[in-house]
């Protein structure tokens, strides 16, 4: 297994392809968080990430587009599967991969959180009394900041899913990005309203259904700084299933 | 000996389509195994399943006493495996992929020394530190044999090693094959028959899915090359050749081929059973003032072996003695006549020959019903030139 997820870091390194993720993700987090904090002369953090989530609906399958299709494609799978390795191994070594990137550019990016503080530090040491907090809530910050990791990992288990299913890299990177996408805007459904300010989807279950399934409606919790471990779970589960099927996609093939 | 591959009763089926077909064979340790059938016989989906990498549908694979579904890391590890398209990184260095692959195997063994062991074995040593992308396929083969031997293991399996490489290549890495062989044991399979001629000590042979033959190379080697067909080059008027060709006894057939090279002609001679004419064409064509300018003869192919040993392991020996000139005749199956008539010829002499020698126990496979005889059969007496192939 780790042979594999050296194999993979390497392969983000030594192609365009990881510093396109990473150069991608540390520009765009940089504007956001400039346009929504600074620009907007705010300290909450809450639509940073909230936009955050939309950039990874196209970031997320960079990362994971390749990590079994080119195999598949160039043949190489075979190599693996023939290896001393078990398929769970193999697919935890891509997965982890994938995933130490997308830990390491989301860390790298809270680099974005220091002119917030610097802000908050100056504002404070210039004003003698106040009853509300000044500057950014760290609570907030990170929990968001986990939430985020813990959505990345249920995203990129997903794609790596799907790049299991076909051995064309683009179409499994159109494919991921649709399923993310559906999952993400899901929840927009249910703040839909008519030209009344009446709400489009006004049955009850359907809103419950909808909110329940939404990767977004579990993130609020966090982005309050409150630990919701129902959210862990349900993250967790998500990644944990993906991850279970792409072993099984491939345990089917084997005896297909 | 202990047998280091055994499979019993493989079957492998894609949905509907039988693509292995109850197949049974052992590999004992230190054997070069030929695997050799047309395209699509099941040769790539065998070996597939016994590298693990597809599962069988039903039946039993050990390899090295290791059952590869109760143990499938322990039976992988001790398997190198070359597929049909080497799989290689494009984007690594010829280092950087072989380290990738020690530490996938998890070898244990210095590492530096065993891969320069390896590059020198199979001469990549030149470009060790180039990436895999700017080879050429030649090479590249060569880095997907290297692959194969990282961790040292004690069977190693090639599928079609050699397609795509020049004739120079070829013969290297048939020569690397031969030089391995002595460590380990091979499983080579193709569908060149020169190729297992040249290298293998045993030929398994398997169509549509079914184990065909399981012969000594020698064996089959005598059959392909105990040909009665040449192709003859005369220089001389063509008309008087074919004309002396034909009125020569000992000669079946003859006829004239449009190949044409200056005044001299090729003829195509099929001469009777049994007979070597080609001293006695020498002299006749010399006594007429007419140089014999070229004498090839022209081996059986592939397809011809198999009519020959399908048919011999479709009937039992008994039936073929009573049925084989009225079925066999007719069961021309779109070959042009002559090609299924001296395929007809073999077997019906093998067949009389084991008849008259009866049963002598003989137990290679014993699979098929047959054909495992170690000298009586389909072997017509003369020419035979013992086929020089080595005994290990």
């Amino acid at each position: 297994m780790f042979s594999i997820y050296k194999k993979e870091m390497r392969s983000y390194f030594i192609n365009p392809i990881g510093y396109v993720y990473l150069g991608v993700f540390l520009v765009f987090s940089a504007l956001l968080c400039c346009y929504t904090t600074v620009v907007a002369a705010s300290y909450s953090t809450t639509s940073y990430f909230r936009y955050l989530i939309f950039a990874f609906i196209i970031l997320i399958p960079i990362l994971t587009m390749r990590l079994f299709a080119e195999e598949r494609k160039l043949r190489t799978e075979q190599l693996l599967l023939t290896a001393p390795v078990t398929l769970t191994g193999i697919v935890m070594g891509k997965f982890l991969a994938a995933f130490t990137l997308y830990l390491g550019s989301v860390l790298l990016s809270c680099l974005n959180f220091i002119p917030l503080y610097v802000f908050g530090a100056a504002e404070r040491a210039g004003t003698q009394y106040s009853t509300t907090q000044i500057g950014p809530v760290t609570g907030q910050i990170v929990g968001s900041v986990f939430a985020v990791i813990l959505l990345g990992a249920a995203f990129i288990a997903i794609g790596t899913f799907i790049s299991a299913l076909t051995e064309n890299q683009l179409s499994a990177a159109v494919i991921t990005i649709g399923v993310i996408a559906a999952m993400v805007l899901l929840n927009l459904l249910n703040g839909l309203t008519d030209a009344d300010g009446q709400q489009i989807i006004s049955s009850y279950p359907i809103r419950f259904v909808i909110n329940w399934v939404s990767v977004l409606s579990r993130f609020s919790n966090f982005s309050y700084g409150i630990f919701d471990f129902g959210a862990l779970l349900y993250y967790l589960s998500i990644t944990f299933v993906f991850l279970f099927l792409t072993v099984r996609v491939y345990d089917k093939r084997r005896w297909g | 000996m202990q047998s280091m591959i055994k499979i019993e009763h493989l079957i492998k089926n894609y949905g509907t389509n039988c693509a292995v077909d109850d197949i049974s064979f052992e590999v004992e340790s230190g054997e070069i195994v030929g695997f050799l059938g047309p395209n699509g016989a099941g040769k790539s989906t065998t070996m597939n399943v016994l590298t693990g990498y597809l599962s069988s549908t039903s039946g039993k694979v050990s390899v090295g006493g290791i059952d590869i579904l109760e143990d499938p890391l322990g039976a992988k590890r001790k398997i190198g495996y070359l597929p049909e398209q080497p799989p290689l990184y494009l984007d690594m260095t010829v280092k950087e992929y072989l380290e990738f692959n020690y530490e996938l195997k998890g070898c244990t063994m210095d590492r530096a020394r065993h891969l320069s062991e390896i590059c020198e074995v199979v001469k990549i040593q030149d470009v060790y530190n180039r990436l895999i992308r700017n080879l050429s396929k030649g090479y590249r083969q060569r880095v997907g044999i290297a692959q194969a031997l990282v961790g040292n293991p004690d069977v190693i399996i090639f599928d079609e090693p050699t397609v795509g490489l020049d004739p120079k290549q070829i013969i290297e890495i048939r020569n690397l094959i031969r030089t391995l062989g002595k460590n380990h044991t091979v499983i080579l399979s193709t569908h060149i028959l020169q190729e297992v001629q040249a290298v293998c000590d045993r030929i398994i042979i398997i169509n549509k899915g079914k184990i065909v033959a399981d012969e000594k190379t020698e064996n089959i080697s005598r059959i392909v090359e105990n040909s009665r067909r040449f192709h003859v080059k005369v220089s001389g008027p063509q008309k008087e050749v074919l004309t002396l060709l034909r009125g020569m006894s000992g000669i079946a057939y003859a006829d004239v081929l449009a190949e044409r090279d200056g005044d001299a002609y090729t003829y195509l001679v099929e001469s009777e059973q049994g007979v070597d004419v080609r001293k006695k064409l020498f002299f006749e064509l010399a006594s007429h003032g007419w140089p014999m300018v070229g004498l090839e003869p022209q081996g059986m192919n592939l397809e011809d072996i198999f009519i020959t040993v399908v048919d011999q392991s479709s009937m039992g020996t008994v039936e073929r003695e009573r049925e084989k000139r009225v079925v066999r005749r007719g069961a021309g199956r779109g070959r042009t006549t002559l090609e299924a008539s001296l395929a007809n010829e073999l077997v019906d002499e093998a067949a009389e020959k084991r008849a008259s020698q009866s049963s002598i126990g003989f137990g290679s496979s014993g699979e098929d019903g047959g054909p495992s005889d170690e000298d009586i059969g389909l072997v017509p007496k003369g020419q035979g030139k013992e086929s020089g192939k080595e005994e290990d």
